[in-house]
């Protein structure tokens, strides 16, 4: 799997697959049990400790699902941490970066409110500008989608491309949200059980040969990946076999 | 019979993994200990969360032990024309066991739990792996500065919990039962050993502070990230800190008593 610079890249597959394993491997948070990653041309997990953490700090950043915002401090400090854990910038210099970016996101207004007081698409956009804090090179973006109404979500879909093409950034999001991974995706690897099942641009996905593809792409509720869980006819668990002829 | 004996080697194989994780847990805590001069602020905060929070449950369970202590030791000692020797009782068994142990397990019940709920919450709101890629070190950041405002916390409110416990036998003694004050202390100023007693007293809070924030701060980051699993973390926390505490109690007081 190659995830090209300055590209928006989106991992798809159903749930449970490995989507966010995948991302806490790039992030060096896992280690594989066969195979390497190399990110910015390290293989991060022959990396030493402190190596791992340099390079996090030069060149990753990432969204979780849940934002991860530190619940104790407020959004301005949220978004500050980075910077005062890994820059000597005088404050009023941090006051300004901070200003910035929450401008980027469109939540500059709201710098005093704690992560308790905000919606989940609020938080996931503070999360987003702590993220480009420190200006990754690679950002990585775990279900950004998830649970927003569709407003948040088309701003979020808007701050993911806008950002990207902006800042010139490596983008990696894991999504199940076919449409608006794929609306500002430049390649797709659809992956299942662990493995890619397809790779391509969105348009050449769209039109994959694969069943499977075709069935995760159009969200069809039977296909390949079968409706039932079980395949055992519905008859045995309703009358057990020995019971059949007393019926 | 067959699953019954994989069972168990199953259990033995994961407790002796989780040993073996929480000591390479407390050698991580420890090297991250070096990083709390450059952020004071974060032990300062901890200090009152872990330390502070705790003063009040300290204070009303001292006074009311060494006040029970002072009633109990005239009940006994009355009968034998020994009741000028109520502080002495008092005092020597607040000194030497109640005063560590009590702090030991009110600490372990009130800010142990406190601090493994909070750690694990962080684990399960991602705040942990968060940090990471933020390249911040978890350990160093949240661990480590609770670690040692723990460690610091617990002999000072056993020090407070030994105070007020005497200071409740006192006022047991003499407004109760009519005791003379300077029969009281005077008691106590000659039987009381500064070293033997207190100094004793003081190393063995140290020990169980020491253990009670290891469980405390391991329980918490190494739960499973679920609601469940978090409360299971904080109800071990309780349960296997208080059990430590007393039975390190036991085997320092042998140490320390030549017994």
């Amino acid at each position: 799997m190659d995830i090209h610079q300055g590209q928006v890249t989106a991992i798809m597959g159903p749930s449970g697959t490995g989507k966010t394993t995948l991302l806490k491997l790039i992030g060096g948070q896992l280690k594989p049990d066969a195979g390497t990653v190399h990110v910015a041309g390290e293989n991060i997990h022959k990396l030493s400790m402190k190596a791992l953490y340099d390079l996090r700090r030069r060149t990753m950043g990432m969204l979780f699902q849940s934002g991860a915002l530190l619940t104790d401090m407020s959004v301005f400090e949220n978004v500050a941490f980075p910077l005062r854990e890994h820059t000597r910038l005088p404050e009023s210099a941090i006051q300004r970066l901070v200003m910035l970016k929450l401008e980027v996101v469109g939540l500059r207004g709201a710098r005093e409110l704690m992560p308790a007081e905000l919606s989940g698409g609020m938080a996931r956009r503070v999360a987003l500008a702590r993220a480009i804090s420190l200006d990754p090179q690679i950002i990585m973006y775990d279900e950004p989608f998830t649970g927003q109404d569709p407003i948040s979500m088309g701003v979020i879909v808007k701050l993911i491309h806008d950002m990207n093409h902006a800042l010139g950034m490596t983008s990696v999001v894991v999504s199940h949200d076919v449409a608006e991974a794929a609306s500002i995706s430049d390649y797709i690897y659809v992956i299942s059980a662990g493995r890619v099942v397809e790779h391509g641009t969105p348009k050449s996905i769209r039109h994959s040969s694969s069943e499977w593809v075709q069935q995760f792409m159009g969200g069809l509720a039977d296909g390949p990946v079968p409706f039932h869980y079980s395949n055992t006819p519905l008859m045995d668990d309703l009358m057990p076999q020995g019971k059949r002829g007393e019926a | 019979m067959l699953n019954w004996l994989q069972g168990i080697g199953h259990s033995v194989f994961a407790s002796i993994s989780r040993i073996g994780r929480a000591a390479l847990f407390l050698w991580q805590c420890l090297l991250a200990l070096s990083y709390i001069p450059q952020k004071p602020m974060l032990l300062v905060r901890q200090m009152y969360s872990v330390g502070v929070q705790t003063l009040l449950i300290i204070l009303v369970a001292g006074i009311f032990v060494g006040m029970v202590l002072a009633l109990q030791a005239y009940i006994v000692l009355v009968d034998f024309g020994a009741e000028e020797s109520i502080s002495l009782m008092v005092s020597l068994s607040i000194l030497r066991e109640l005063g560590p142990v009590f702090t030991g397990l009110l600490f372990a019940g009130r800010a142990g739990s406190a601090l493994t709920a909070e750690i694990g919450l962080m684990k399960s709101t991602e705040q942990l792996s968060g940090m990471e890629m933020m390249a911040v070190n978890p350990m160093k950041y949240v661990i480590a500065p609770r670690f040692l405002a723990g460690l610091i916390s617990v002999p000072l409110l056993t020090a407070i919990f030994m105070a007020v416990a005497i200071l409740g036998g006192f006022f047991v003694a003499t407004e109760m039962l009519g005791q003379y004050e300077g029969v009281f202390w005077s008691q106590m100023q000659a039987k009381v050993d500064f070293y033997d007693d207190l100094i004793n007293g003081m190393i063995k809070s140290l020990v169980f502070g020491f253990v009670v924030v290891w469980i405390a701060v391991f329980e918490g980051y190494d739960c499973v990230p679920t609601s469940e699993g978090l409360g299971q973390a904080t109800t071990r926390t309780v349960v296997h800190g208080s059990l430590a505490v007393l039975g390190l109690d036991f085997v320092l007081t042998a140490l320390m008593f030549n017994v």
